[in-house]
């Protein structure tokens, strides 16, 4: 703990040293994001900002672990370090609740921001509370989990066969969850170091809530009534029941270790040879199709998180939007510059320079869908997708999920149903001590 | 003591020369101190008990409600709570008796005529040295199921350490007492060079066997040093969030600072946090005074 206490008081100490060089100089805005491929590509897209301007504009990045703590920690001091946060899509409740971020309404009308960017961005990266019309973020990143797989595991003849001697039916991209299961279970191979699937399993976050969420959405379960704040009936349905039970599934055809996986995780279990699917954000997938870092490039494939077994099919969302920080001395400059982001050139950029543009326009363009293999999963994904509660007191809600369901995924306790009931009831209790709830 | 201080000032000494007196010199070291002590640990742990019985959450503008004992109620009437605190103990019993056998050990090892006594000292010391971040990250490479050396050495092929909901605890108490018995051992060690050879000469003389010595000799002269590494180990123990936390994230592991930690920071509850930390202060109080009583009733033998 006095490790921690040190590594805070430098932190503290940066972020002053960082205010002060915010005064020096006013034209300069910073950018808080996590630590990832996409920042790096947003700080290219800024410096053609600084070319054509002279405003310099530096993108900060802390690891994803950290992310949420450290961005409160600065809004909650009321720090001035940072002019714009590309924050998590959940964040924007608490955040806007609390008055952390700037109100974005005019300008996202002014510029007509709902038919410019796609429908799903606008709904959960910007707009709270839901259907309000008031809005707080312009989607930045757009973002949803996707699956990767071994082209020639699945192609080679002999595989094939003992697949469709074993099945009875032929070995090709999951049509739906069943047929996800049934390859990963074909797969696992553990005598020759060889697994089935890889899935996010790690609880210090959001990253295994989200991983079930891709089982519950597509069997057509919900999370509760966001609107109602009603979950009894909702997160323990039957459906839910259903999905949680092929999560855990999946979780025993996973490699040896498994048990706290996330992105870094997922992606290598590609690279490393270790398993024959993978799940994993879109905002990943560069990585897989670039041979510096992955051997298997070539014979990487991607797919969209399959259906359901009554054929729904949905996607966890991910992605973030751009928000201007109500404690920015440099609020002007930052609305300049978000006038500047959302040009469609500016996104076309973006989309080049590997960002996942949220632009509707750039998005539906054949450009863009052939520019890479998996874009025109992510195309259409993008339309496919819902998220967690945006609700203020989302982290609570998160804990209490990952506190239920971890222990039954990765250690066999209790069954779905009891797991799941006992989630209603925590999150009702939550949900009554916000006096959301009667 | 004021006085002995106030006397023993050199009347020749420079400060004496520029006419400081005895009082302005003892103040110039005391008062800064003191302010630091208070501005930083009395006055935070003050404001923070005047929080626990809030509800105030930091990242709120909201202003803080008193709630009365609300906080401390809902935290020992929660299960889970309860479970961090079965953990934390679990992990403070199997880590501070480990790093206690395992360095004392050492200590008796090294407590005796041998070449390269002070480097091999020296080395054995090195693990304590590191921090805790670092040993952290190196265990888990250490035990990785597919590539870690722990696995290989010992022929497990992927035993999953770390995977493990029952393994992982002590997984991390195994890190730990690699990383701190060194300090039990220089401990011991100063403890057991301190026992008078005189006594070894008169046990070997009566022809007392080695267990006998052991357990009526070295044992009850180094105990009271035995137990102030035992203290210190404790407190650090009940407080440990580094290493569980970068190892693993399994709830098993979950002591009660890892807990604390997501409830202040992540979920922002900070009058109940407060309060939390209020009742974990408290243990270790409790616990210390135990220590503290028993290491004083072994001194006065």
């Amino acid at each position: 703990m006095r490790k921690t206490m040190t590594s805070m008081l430098a932190g503290i100490g940066l972020v002053l040293a960082c205010g002060t060089s915010v005064y020096a100089q006013d034209k300069e805005l910073t950018i808080l994001w996590a630590e990832w491929d996409p920042a790096n590509y947003l700080q290219e897209l800024v410096n053609l900002y600084e070319a054509e301007t002279g405003v310099k504009v530096t993108v900060e990045t802390t690891p994803w672990s950290d992310f949420q703590t450290k961005a409160f920690t600065e809004f909650n001091a009321k720090g001035s370090a940072y002019d714009m946060v590309v924050g998590d899509s959940q964040w924007i409740g608490a955040a806007s609740e609390a008055g952390h971020y700037v109100d974005l309404t005019d300008f996202f009308n002014k510029n007509n921001l709902k038919e410019v960017m796609a429908p799903a961005t606008v709904k959960y990266y910007a707009e709270y509370p839901s259907d309000s019309g008031k809005y707080w973020s312009i989607p930045a990143e757009g973002d949803a989990v996707g699956w990767s797989y071994r082209k020639d595991w699945f192609e080679d003849p002999k595989e094939k066969e003992a697949f469709k001697a074993k099945y009875g039916y032929d070995l090709d991209v999951p049509k739906d969850f069943k047929a996800l299961r049934d390859i990963a279970e074909f797969f696992n191979r553990p005598d020759e170091k060889r697994y089935g699937v890889a899935i996010y399993t790690d609880n210090s976050y959001d990253a295994l809530v989200m991983g079930v969420e891709n089982a519950i959405f597509s069997f057509g379960g919900e999370l509760g009534d966001y609107a109602s704040y009603k979950v009894d009936g909702i997160i323990n349905s039957e459906q839910n029941v259903k999905a949680l039970e092929a999560y855990k599934e999946l979780y025993s055809f996973t490699p040896p270790g498994w048990a706290k996986s996330f992105f870094i995780e997922d992606n290598q279990a590609i690279t490393e040879n270790l398993a024959a699917m993978s799940m994993n954000y879109f905002a990943f997938f560069p990585a897989l199709i670039n041979e510096a870092s992955n051997p298997n490039a070539k014979v990487t494939g991607f797919f969209a998180n399959p259906p359901g077994p009554n054929g729904d099919q949905f996607a966890a969302l991910g992605g973030q939007g751009i928000s201007v920080i109500s404690y920015s001395q440099n609020q002007e400059e930052a609305m300049k510059f978000l006038e500047w982001f959302i040009k469609e050139e500016t996104q076309k950029k973006w989309a080049e320079l590997g960002g996942y543009t949220a632009s509707a326009k750039v998005l539906e363009s054949p450009e863009f869908q052939n520019a890479t293999p998996y874009n025109k999963a992510f195309y259409e994904t993008m339309f496919k997708v819902k998220d967690f509660w945006a609700t203020p007191e989302y982290a609570e809600l998160l804990i209490q999920m990952n506190q239920r369901v971890y222990p039954y995924i990765t250690g066999n306790q209790g069954t779905a149903k009891e797991v799941l009931d006992s989630l209603a009831a925590d999150w009702n209790a939550t949900f009554k001590k916000y006096n959301r709830v009667k | 003591m004021a006085t002995a201080v106030m006397t023993t000032l050199d009347p020749n000494s420079r400060s004496a020369a520029r006419g400081m007196s005895d009082l302005t010199i003892r103040n110039l070291f005391i008062i800064p101190t003191i302010v630091f002590l208070i501005v930083f640990n009395i006055f935070p742990l003050l404001y923070s008990l005047g929080y626990s019985f809030t509800d105030f959450r930091a990242s709120s503008p909201a202003p803080a409600n008193f709630v009365g004992l609300q906080n401390y109620r809902e935290l020992l009437n929660d299960p889970f709570i309860w479970s961090n605190f079965a953990i934390t103990a679990k992990y403070v019993i199997v880590s501070v008796v480990g790093q206690v056998i395992v360095g004392f050990g050492v200590a008796l090892l090294l407590n005796r005529d041998i070449p390269l006594k002070g480097l091999l000292t020296t080395l054995l010391l090195l693990p304590m040295m590191l921090s805790m971040a670092v040993v952290g990250l190196f265990w888990k490479l250490l035990y990785d199921p597919s590539f870690g050396i722990i696995n290989y050495t010992l022929g497990l092929a992927s035993f999953e350490w770390l995977s493990n909901p029952d393994m992982a605890l002590y997984a991390v108490a195994i890190t730990d007492i690699w990383m701190w018995s060194p300090f039990v051992m220089l401990l011991s060690l100063a403890g057991l060079s301190a026992v008078p050879k005189h006594l070894y000469e008169a046990a070997a003389i009566d022809r007392a066997g080695s267990f006998y010595t052991f357990f009526r000799i070295t044992l009850p002269l180094v105990a009271p040093i035995l137990m102030i590494a035992i203290i210190f180990r404790t407190m650090e123990a009940f407080k440990t969030f580094d290493l569980a936390y970068i190892l693993t994230s399994q709830p098993t592991t979950e002591v009660i600072s890892i807990r604390l930690y997501k409830m202040a920071f992540q979920e922002w509850q900070t009058g109940r946090s407060c309060a939390l930390a209020y009742i974990v202060l408290i243990m270790i109080l409790a616990i210390t005074n135990i220590y503290v009583k028993y290491l004083n009733k072994v001194k006065e033998r």
